[in-house]
């Protein structure tokens, strides 16, 4: 293995074939990838389209897409981006110029390496004060039609407005970003390459906005060694990691029923009872749709890659995956405080799980781990601001991944 | 059921009003109510097992005797084989993650082969595969489910007697086209036989009793109950949606001819599960779905009452609101039943329904809560309450309804060849062979350079990989991908120009 990271490390130098910087001591003639991330085909109208196992699964047309069972179909994605507008994307995500003091970029709280999560309780942005809540992972928001724990956006779009635009975590405004853009001669040049037919010199928020969900929705993880066992290798999993998944899919555990595969999320608000030890309630989804039985309900987040986004929950309670499980187990409303009335969803109950079944639960989900698609982070920035962790971590962790 | 009460006291006022109106007004006999769809009854006919998909056995039959596993038969079989489980005890959860495998119990002088999973075990028999087959087995003793089902579609579980196995007795979820038939089930905390989030399915000859609910239809669509006896659960008959799912209708639902008897049975659900909200005696209850017939049961000493109407508010049950779900029961229609005795010892809410239309007869028929469309005939033969406002049905039979399984079965979850190819390299090779950059292996140039009209080459390769070149990482084998698969990605490598 040591000897495959030593050549892997020798051979980054003639890797990277997209994005190269022609001249990169003068900071010009940045050229935007012109192939599809891993997972898209290129189509002749250069839009970059998903292709997955998964889709063979849309002939039967007997299931709905998403919800549950081990070939099912996925919901309906968000592609159709073409490879220049992904690229640009990916610079635009990576670069903290895009801050209000050019210290914090969308990959502080999004890390490749953490699952594009941060491995923190509660995410820190450039007040460094710690957020309300924990930041989500990135990985297959292409297939999401709610953001925020608490589903207050439908769009990749209206989300990003919200850490961009926030004090606390990127603080910068609409006038001070696109001033500060369209003051960098090389993103123009990369907007004009990714945008062809735009009608304005300038820069526009739109195009700033579309670029970032273009790379975010190249995210995709449908490689794990469950996938493999969904799609008939049975071999691909360990009899304990059978056992976990049937423990999983059981109607004693239930997680199956809200975490329903093929992503392992319904995409559904819930209230599961969760306290809130050291702070005051957070209200949840009540506040964004003005109903009172959802106060505490959140998103119930996808499992995908969920071994590497540790702590757990949407204030980062739960260190470990088999603390997060072990709440489920300890009874219905539990933590839930006296002062609170709260509609738990029902599945949650008191399915009294043994210690051994958390830990089956525990090897399941991490069966769910896939990282084989993991973009590379930019050598440099087109706002010349250097990254701290240069090094493309993608080439590393991929092959470690490799079982 | 404190929000049950103040709502209820509302419509008493509410309710008054229409009476009062309906002494001075009459009935709006001549308003046709309108008529769902599937009166037209488009050419659906009845099906047997094999021509839905499940059961065929084309391939090898397995033998399974008391000491064996069913389980490892499971494994070692393939689509279109049988597996006859002979006649003992047996304690394990079979699980089936492959198309067309049928489990079947031999049942040799009245012995029946038992999954008993001693109240440790979760769930008897899960499958996720299409055209399973579930048959002449006794399962007992799970803490979960006895049959699960998750996303198979082309299901039939017939003939097996379910006692005590927790959650649910019989629980298809997701599928499409099934047949649940002539199972006996007993003893369950929530549904005995529950539908949940399906499509067309018929459950039929049935006898479900002593469970908390009997038969529950939930967020499901196209199902046809029939010729089903429901008695002494707590619950007989449910057709429910339920906010918070994934799937946010159910309609279409035909429940006739069945025996709803006597569902007097104290709730002994779990806290906080929807069933635990049912007041013990209720016969019918139909909550937020839509297109709901009720037709020619015989519906009988249901001492709450016979069939409830609600919609979601009115339902006293403490979910979470989805602002994507309508809560209301809108175009039921409530066709000829046979009704007496029901309501005898209502909880106290319709005790005060009863007051006031100064009735000491109990309900037969109580619809409470919003909605539209909806119809009964020859009301006068029922004591009722709240629908007054419902029209005369324009339909009196749904005779033109056979079935609600599909003509076809859903088709098997398998494309051209040449698909599979294109979606296997992009979906899972192009992680590591861009086509013509280097990532972690040699571009697809590299690759066609090599093996140009060879896919055979390729498929030797990458089934048993040999560390080729001393500048790249060496190759996984990639023999989870099935032959075909790893054939099919071959020739669809050596095909791609950009």
């Amino acid at each position: 293995m040591k000897r495959i990271l030593i050549m892997l490390l020798l051979g980054i130098g003639v890797i990277l074939t997209c994005g190269i910087f022609l001249k990169p001591q003068k900071m010009t003639g940045l050229k935007l990838c012109s192939t599809c991330p891993p997972g898209f085909e290129l189509t002749d109208s250069n839009q970059c389209k998903l292709r997955s196992l998964y889709q063979l699964y849309e002939s039967g047309k007997g299931n709905e897409p998403g919800v549950g069972g081990l070939r099912t179909a996925l919901p309906e994605v968000r592609d159709g981006f073409t490879p220049q507008q992904i690229d640009l994307g990916r610079y635009l995500f990576f670069d903290p110029v895009l801050s209000g003091n050019q210290t914090v970029s969308c990959a502080s709280c999004h890390q490749p390496d953490k699952g594009f999560s941060d491995g923190l309780k509660t995410s820190v942005g450039i007040s460094h004060k710690p957020l309300k809540r924990a930041a989500p992972s990135l990985w297959n928001v292409a297939f999401l039609k709610k953001f925020f724990w608490d589903a207050r956006a439908k769009t990749l779009e209206e989300q990003m407005t919200g850490p961009l635009y926030s004090a606390d975590e990127m603080g910068t405004t609409r006038e001070q970003l696109l001033k500060t853009l369209n003051g960098i001669g090389l993103y123009r040049d990369l907007f004009s390459q990714a945008f062809p037919d735009k009608k304005s010199d300038d820069i526009v928020l739109n195009e700033v906005y579309l670029a970032i969900a273009a790379f975010e929705s190249s995210l995709i993880s449908l490689n794990s060694r469950y996938d493999q066992y969904a799609h008939g290798y049975h071999e691909a999993l360990t009899k304990n990691e059978i056992e976990g998944l049937n423990v999983f899919r059981s109607f004693v555990a239930r997680c199956a029923e809200c975490h329903t595969p093929p992503l392992f999320t319904n995409q559904q608000v819930a209230v599961i009872g969760l306290a809130e030890p050291d702070r005051s309630f957070d209200s949840g989804a009540a506040r964004v749709f003005h109903d009172s039985t959802l106060r505490g309900a959140f998103k119930v987040p996808s499992l995908r890659n969920a071994a590497l986004t540790a702590p757990y929950s949407h204030s980062g309670r739960f260190e470990k995956l088999e603390d997060m499980i072990s709440f489920y187990t300890k009874g219905r409303g539990h933590e839930v405080p006296a002062t609170e009335e709260l509609h738990i969803h029902w599945h949650i109950w008191e399915p009294g799980l043994s210690s051994h079944e958390i830990s089956l639960l525990s090897d399941f989900i991490k069966t769910l781990s896939d990282e084989s698609f993991k973009p590379q982070v930019p050598e440099i920035l087109p706002s010349g601001i250097r990254l701290k962790n240069k090094l493309s971590t993608r080439l590393v962790s991929s092959v470690s991944n490799i079982k | 059921m404190k929000l049950f009460l103040k709502v209820v006291v509302a419509l008493v006022l509410f309710g008054g009003g229409i009476y009062l109106g309906k002494v001075f007004f009459g009935r709006s006999k001549n308003i046709p109510a309108p008529v769902p769809s599937y009166f037209n009854g488009d050419g659906a006919s009845a099906s047997d097992s094999a021509a839905m998909g499940a059961g065929t056995v084309t391939g090898k039959i397995f033998e399974i005797k008391p000491g064996h596993s069913i389980q490892a038969a499971v494994g070692q079989a393939n689509p279109g084989d049988l597996i006859r489980i002979y006649p003992g005890v047996y304690h394990e959860t079979v699980y089936i993650d492959k198309d067309n495998i049928s489990l079947q119990g031999v049942i040799e002088n009245g012995e029946w082969p038992i999954l008993d999973g001693e109240k440790k075990m979760n769930d008897a028999i899960l499958y996720s595969g299409n055209g399973t087959l579930i048959e002449n087995i006794k399962i007992t003793n799970y803490k979960g489910n006895g049959i699960m089902g998750q996303a198979g579609n082309n299901y039939v579980i017939r003939n097996n007697w379910i006692v005590d196995t927790g959650v649910y007795g019989i629980f298809p979820q997701f599928g499409k086209n099934g047949l649940v038939e002539r199972n006996i089930l007993t003893g369950i905390e929530d549904a005995a036989i529950y539908i949940g989030m399906c499509d067309n399915v018929d459950v039929r000859f049935n006898e479900v009793y002593g469970n908390v609910a009997g038969i529950e239809i939930e967020n499901s669509r196209h199902a046809l109950v029939e010729y089903n006896y429901t008695h002494n659960n707590t619950g007989g008959i449910l057709a429910f949606l339920t906010p918070g799912l994934p799937i946010k209708t159910c309609f279409d639902v035909i429940i006739r001819n069945n025996y709803v008897l006597n569902n007097n049975t104290k709730n002994f659900g779990a806290v906080g599960s929807t069933v635990s909200h049912i007041p013990k005696g209720t016969g019918v209850l139909i909550m937020a779905a839509d297109d709901v017939t009720i037709e020619n049961n015989i519906i009988m000493g249901n001492e709450n009452s016979g069939i409830t109407i609600t919609d979601y508010t009115n339902a006293g049950v403490n979910h979470a609101n989805d602002p994507e779900s309508e809560p209301n029961a809108d175009r039921i229609t409530l066709l000829d039943n046979f009704m007496d005795k029901n309501g005898s010892d209502p909880i106290d809410e319709i005790k005060l329904l009863m007051k006031m239309k100064l009735s000491k007869k109990g309900l037969d028929i109580i619809a409470v809560g919003g909605g539209e469309g909806s119809c009964i005939l020859n009301p006068d033969r029922y004591v009722t309450f709240g629908v007054d406002k419902y029209l005369t049905c324009k339909a009196s039979d749904t005779h033109a309804v056979k079935t609600y399984l599909l003509a076809k079965p859903v088709a098997p979850r398998q494309t051209t060849v040449a698909e599979k190819g294109k979606m296997t390299y992009y979906g899972v090779c192009s992680g590591c062979h861009a086509y013509n950059t280097r990532l972690v292996g040699p571009p697809v140039v590299m690759v066609q350079a090599v093996y140009k009209s060879n896919p055979k080459g390729i498929v030797d390769f990458i089934t048993n990989p040999v560390h080729k070149r001393e500048d790249y990482p060496e190759m996984p084998p990639q023999n989870y991908l099935s032959p075909e698969t790893r054939q099919a990605v071959a020739e669809y490598m050596l095909s791609i120009t950009k």
